[in-house]
């Protein structure tokens, strides 16, 4: 996802002189040297200094750039978090905060790198807007999108590096605020966002080894959520699993729960997140997300499925 | 470019426009029950040099047809700035007559999307940043504005100040102006006595990257005479001494009228002070 990034965001500046990058002392690997090797003056590093990587992205954005802030993602959102509450969606300015390393993917950094809970921050500021692609494929898409967008400020939530696709073979491309099935099934609908879309794919395999048709969908706007399309997936499936890299406050499963309510949603229900609480555990991607209860086994035997 | 200069600044004019702005901040105090008075009056002279001696303007541009750029980091200063923006044309009598009220547009800290507002500040230490990012797109775009940002004494004890202080210097930001109001009052205690490390001022902001000159705030012949003779090859600061609640005797240096209205009885005292000053 980093190297996609840097390599779309490349093509993208490329065309678009208003695109700019600052980044808080570290860099998306790949072709962002490219960039700024050709254009030094779009390419900014404030160093270990968070606050005003997000105020210069502010001031940048009123004089007509379109900026990029970039680092990981519990330091372009939680320790500037007011400067990009004030300076980014108070004044509803067009800056794309990329946060990498959303969820537990620093697996062996610890909490302090962790983003447990950035997408359930970012979008409870009026004005942003939240994305998370689940694969290269979709980081291209969304990145695109956020280059050319004029709406306000934009959190978009990426993984690390090496994601498998998931995406190239779905029916249908990657649309700004609409759910996207990477295919379709009749009894059981996973919803879910980011990389952890690997659990959802395990997951869909299992239910079809069961005997049932499955629909896999990647929610990579969650901000604004498509719930017409939420509402459609409750009603057309007799089952629906949520599957997130999130805390359970401010998750799409809460969300999903909502509009099931409102829209009287009569099939089966399940959310899976992270817990509420923070751990100190250290391993792979898939050794924290275990460790939340995450996993495939562990979702699985809660489904019944094992 | 063809751009025109900077107007000619008549500093007879300047005292008579400041003592106005103030009389015309105490009418604005009569009709809400709190507002900052004080801190208004303390960069009310450095404001009003910013806008009728440094800001280049082109009417033909539309209004405020502005040619530089004005981030007003202290956000609880903005009365200062609402009287100038009146007077220029900017803002309406109207405005100023609904001054936090709900049938008005403007509230106690500037507000982006206002004429004449280039950003919504209010929370200390954010204008520096703001600027900062302002004066560097400028820059690389090959625009010759400059940007001006006044910034509260106490905004320094804000570290997001400092990071941002960094970066204009390494980025070698010439066409940043900024404008310290030490007056020397946090709203709970002065400034000396909390922060005592702070001072001698210039030998914190100097090492910084920055070239700096301290100056009388109230003075300003001084203050534009320091700005004009700058070397100009890096981002430059006045230190604008001042005194808070400057102009009227029983407001100086007497915190309370940080955020307190004055009562009817205040209020008229205030006005003889300045009619006086006026004569």
């Amino acid at each position: 996802m980093r190297n996609t990034f840097a390599q779309t965001f490349y093509e993208a500046a490329k065309l678009d002189q208003r695109l700019a990058v600052v980044v808080a002392d570290i860099s998306p690997a790949g072709s962002m040297q490219k960039f700024r090797d050709e254009f030094p003056d779009r390419f900014v590093n404030t160093g270990v200094a968070e606050q005003v990587m997000i105020g210069m992205c502010a001031g940048m954005a009123l004089r007509g750039l379109r900026p990029f802030a970039y680092t990981i993602a519990t330091f372009t959102l939680f320790r500037p978090f007011e400067f990009v509450r004030d300076d980014l969606c108070y004044q509803n300015v067009p800056v794309t905060i990329v946060g990498i390393g959303g969820g537990v993917t620093y697996s062996t950094l610890g909490g302090t790198h962790h983003a447990m809970e950035d997408v359930a921050v970012a979008a409870a500021i009026p004005n942003m807007t939240v994305i998370a692609p689940c694969d290269p494929a979709e980081t291209r898409a969304a990145t695109l999108w956020c280059a050319g967008q004029t709406r306000g400020p934009v959190y978009l939530r990426l993984g690390k590096a090496g994601e498998p696709d998931f995406t190239s073979k779905a029916p249908e491309p990657w649309e700004f605020g609409k759910l996207r099935y990477l295919k379709r099934g009749r009894d059981v609908c996973i919803l879910t966002y980011g990389p952890i879309m690997k659990v959802a794919v395990g997951l869909a395999d299992l239910f079809e080894k069961a005997g049932k048709t499955v629909s896999v969908v990647s929610v990579h706007t969650l901000k604004p959520l498509d719930r017409d399309g939420i509402a459609e997936a409750l009603n057309t499936h007799r089952q629906v699993v949520v599957i997130e890299e999130l805390v359970p406050r401010g998750s799409l499963a809460g969300q999903v729960k909502e509009i099931a309510w409102d829209r009287h949603a009569q099939c089966r229900l399940d959310g899976f997140t992270l817990h509420d609480h923070f751990i100190h555990n250290y391993g792979s991607h898939n050794d924290l997300l275990a460790a939340h209860g995450l996993d495939l086994a562990s979702i699985s035997a809660k489904l019944g499925l094992a | 470019m063809g751009k025109p200069s900077p107007p000619k600044f008549d500093i007879v004019a300047a005292r008579r426009r400041c003592l106005a702005y103030r009389r015309r901040i105490l009418d604005i105090s009569q009709q809400v029950t709190a507002l900052h008075v004080a801190p208004a009056f303390s960069c009310l002279e450095m404001v009003d040099l910013i806008y009728h001696g440094l800001i280049r303007r082109d009417p033909s541009r539309g209004n405020p047809g502005f040619l530089d750029g004005f981030v007003m980091s202290k956000g609880h200063g903005c009365l200062s700035q609402y009287v100038i923006l009146e007077d220029l044309g900017v803002l309406t009598k109207t405005d100023l007559e609904r001054y936090c009220t709900p049938a008005g547009q403007l509230g106690a800290h500037p507000d982006y999307g206002v004429p004449g507002i280039e950003a919504s500040t209010g929370s200390l230490g954010h204008g520096m940043g703001i600027a900062t990012g302002m004066a560097y797109a400028d820059k690389i775009r090959g625009d010759d504005r400059r940007t001006f940002l006044l910034l509260s004494d106490g905004e320094f004890q804000e570290g997001s100040t400092w990071e941002a202080m960094m970066m204009a210097a390494n980025l070698n930001l010439d066409n940043l102006i900024a404008f310290m109001d030490l007056n020397d009052f946090g709203g709970l205690a002065r400034m000396s006595e909390g922060h005592p490390a702070f001072y001698p001022v210039l030998e914190k902001i100097r090492p910084f990257g920055w070239e700096a000159i301290e100056v009388n705030g109230h003075d300003a012949a001084a203050v534009l005479q320091a700005v004009v003779s700058r070397r100009g090859k890096r981002p430059f600061m006045v230190v604008g001494k001042t005194v808070k609640g400057r102009g009227v005797s029983f407001m100086e240096h007497f915190n309370i009228w940080h955020y307190r209205s004055p009562s009817k009885e205040e209020y008229e005292k205030a006005m003889a002070e300045l009619a006086e000053v006026c004569s």
